[in-house]
């Protein structure tokens, strides 16, 4: 077997593995996750959320909540929802540890930019992607405070962890200090502040009637309600045709695009194998991407006429590519 | 300062200078010699850890966490000796410092950003190519076209004016040589770096630059409040620093790759879409970018050696890139191969931000050439040029018969 066909440390990944899965409060479940082979998984920086691909092909995005230096786990914090669409429960009660999970990205719409100062304001389950950034903050320096709310000192996940930055954070459960006041923690917008908010939609759609006329990129928003998904992800095969050569191939589910394009002869040009350089850009002329990469936000996305099939696959039947 | 080595006793030893002009001028010798002795070799001369294979540079490539950049990623540890000037805020900087500057860049530079510059870069290299060939058949392939076409695009997509130019490639060489021990090659340098440093500086202010190029998008990313102020000209100074020997070093491998593989000329005017890959394979076998440092955060055992926290590595990303252990007969330039996976961009959260901007010039002056030209051999003694960190060549004549 010649040097580069037995050479299989660059082969996307597309499953992981629940390695552990913690109850760490009334209501939020945290699940770490890891490649089976055990390499490094895709990098990622604060306020990044990632796709999860449930055995059943529905799709959830949960914010990463681990640490970064520790490159072969992800940690998500999830809220059972009793009136969401079943995603959350599932997670919660049923998922067992050693179940395969698909993932999506990382992909970050809720960067932590540099800052003097931060006020970082979390509500419920919202505090997942802020525990990566206040220990981020730490290190930049920065000046910062963490406003945590919540229903009570049992549903509110992470405490324990949180207790390490001393009066730096502020633990307001609504059963010891009655219903929030934004008011009390911002007034105006400052130059030297970065105010970043992730809650309910109650909490949020206050911030920005609040701050609705600040200076572009003092408040940065993430909202924590699950946008509608399409179809569930599919786990049967996809055609992929190239426009110009005529050829046609079939993509097995547990096969990247670019894997099946190279056992059918046909070698795409690709780089990080992870979604994250750019390099095996292609266009497409028809079809519905699934889109995996950490690269387009959700408009380019939306516009399906750009994918990255080293780790992206499809939703409809057949892509078009144009090469 | 005299430093005792604490190596492990088994780590295979070299007294050999790889950055000496015998290796510079021909280094593939003493990479086979490195990557052969083990998957860590100490250099004594420079108390530094080297490494030149495929799996050991991939992994220390994209282990951040433990092979850092901050403390620079030249011989100098900036953990003990002062920058020879500010540390670029991409390169020589770690998460979390390094974030916000790398997403900023990254996306000006990315692949959607570089579509609207396509058509007239095509259109640029024709006239280029049209420009050469109008005047003669036998020409300088680097003084004629991958020193002048890189020139001739990137400049005006960063959004420089026209006054100063000539400055950007010597800044580039002594830059990249400072990246080496303070050899000759360094020393040669020292009477422009003033100078040459004072200049790229002034370039990257606001008013410099013109509205809506690459420097622009910098400074408009500041204005989202995505990066400072602070951070913007540094910013604007990593294109000018990193966007130019590079490409043009890049555009000669290639060059140099067809001309003296003739077969593989053909087979790209027979197959087009192999421009593409032809680039990165060009890449893969000369390497533009030889060797970068990486220092160590904690002990960290590389294939049994155990690499002493704040120590030096030297990874050899060219040796990794003719590996055996990785590629079928590695110093072929094949357009038939899959050069995916290889490390002259570097890999992880540093590779390089400029990679697309490097493709396409290469595309739009292959598709020029592929267009006019019929053949392309070597005319002459092909000369190089020794740079630290470089792989370059000074004169590379060739002839062409036109199609």
């Amino acid at each position: 077997m010649s040097a580069e066909t037995a050479f299989r440390a660059d082969a996307s990944e597309i499953k992981l593995r629940v390695e552990k899965k913690v109850r760490v409060s009334n209501g939020v479940t945290t699940l770490t996750l890891v490649r089976p082979d055990g390499k490094r998984l895709p990098d990622w920086t604060p306020g990044s959320h990632i796709d999860l691909v449930l055995p059943d092909g529905t799709t959830r995005q949960y914010s990463l909540c681990g640490d970064r230096w520790d490159p072969h786990r992800y940690r998500i914090g999830v809220l059972r929802e009793r009136d969401g669409r079943g995603g959350s429960a599932f997670i919660c009660d049923t998922l067992p540890e050693g179940a395969m999970v698909g993932l999506g990205g990382p992909r970050n719409n809720f960067r932590l930019v540099p800052s003097e100062k931060y006020l970082f304001i979390a509500g419920g389950i919202g505090i997942t992607p802020m525990l990566p950034m206040v220990q981020q903050a730490e290190m930049l320096d920065a000046e910062w405070q963490l406003v945590y709310i919540g229903h009570n000192r049992h549903s509110m996940a992470f405490l324990d962890e949180l207790e390490r930055y001393g009066d730096r954070v502020s633990v307001l459960p609504k059963d010891e200090c009655g219903r929030f006041l934004l008011s009390s923690w911002i007034r105006e917008g400052r130059d030297d502040t970065k105010v970043y908010m992730c809650g309910p939609a109650s909490l949020l759609d206050e911030a920005h009637d609040r701050c609705g006329s600040w200076p572009t990129g003092l408040l940065r928003v993430e909202h924590f309600v699950p946008k509608e998904q399409g179809a569930p992800v599919r786990d049967d095969p996809f055609e992929v045709e190239l426009a110009q050569s005529g050829l046609s191939v079939t993509v097995a589910p547990e096969v990247s695009i670019v894997d099946a394009l190279k056992s059918a002869g046909i070698n795409l040009l690709t780089s990080c194998k992870q979604g994250t350089c750019g390099t095996c850009e292609v266009a497409v002329l028809a079809g519905e991407p699934d889109h995996r990469d950490s690269i387009l936000d959700d408009d380019e996305r939306a516009c399906g006429d750009r994918m990255f099939p080293c780790v992206s696959r499809s939703c409809s039947d057949r892509l078009i590519f144009d090469l | 300062m005299m430093t005792t080595p604490t190596t492990s006793t088994d780590v295979p030893m070299s007294q050999a200078d790889p950055f000496g002009p015998e290796v510079l001028e021909d280094p593939l010798p003493f990479q086979t010699e490195l990557r052969d002795a083990g998957p860590v070799v100490y250099l004594d001369r420079y108390d530094v850890y080297a490494m030149g294979r495929y799996e050991e540079v991939h992994a220390a490539l994209t282990d951040w966490q433990s092979f850092q950049s901050a403390a620079g990623v030249g011989l100098s540890n900036f953990r003990y000796e002062k920058p020879w000037r500010p540390p670029s805020l991409l390169l020589e900087a770690d998460p979390p410092h390094h974030d916000a500057p790398r997403v900023v860049l990254e996306k000006i530079l990315g692949p959607g950003a570089l579509h609207r510059l396509r058509d007239a870069w095509f259109a640029d290299a024709e006239l280029l190519v049209d420009e050469v060939l109008g005047r003669s058949t036998v020409f300088d392939a680097v003084q004629d076209l991958s020193e002048v076409f890189p020139l001739r695009v990137f400049p005006d997509a960063v959004g420089l004016p026209a006054e100063g130019r000539e400055n950007l490639l010597p800044y580039g060489d002594h830059l990249f040589n400072a990246f080496g021990p303070s050899n000759e090659l360094v020393q040669k340098g020292a009477p422009r770096v003033a100078e040459l440093s004072a200049w790229v500086n002034s370039q990257c202010t606001r008013d410099v630059l013109t509205d809506n190029g690459f420097g622009a998008q910098v400074w408009d990313a500041a204005d989202k409040r995505e990066i400072t102020h602070e951070q913007a000209p540094t910013i604007v100074r990593s294109l000018l620093s990193a966007g130019v020997d590079t490409t043009v070093h890049g555009l000669g491998a290639v060059l140099y790759a067809f001309a003296t593989n003739p077969e593989q000329w053909t087979r790209l005017r027979g197959n087009p879409g192999l421009k593409r890959t032809a680039f990165d394979e060009a890449v893969r076998l000369e390497s533009p970018v030889q060797t970068f440092f990486r220092t160590a955060t904690t002990d960290i055992d590389v294939g049994g050696t155990v690499i002493p926290d704040g120590k030096k590595i030297l990874m050899f990303l060219g040796a990794a890139n003719r590996d055996p252990r990785r590629w079928d007969d590695p110093d072929a330039f094949d357009l038939s191969r899959n050069p995916s996976g290889h490390v002259g961009f570097g890999m992880g959260i540093h590779q390089c931000a400029g990679q697309h901007v490097a493709r396409l010039e290469s595309e739009a002056l292959l598709s020029a050439l592929c267009a006019r030209v019929a053949s392309i051999e070597i005319a002459g003694p092909t000369i190089r040029h020794h740079n630290n960190t470089l792989r370059a060549w000074e004169s590379m004549p060739v002839r062409v018969t036109l199609a």
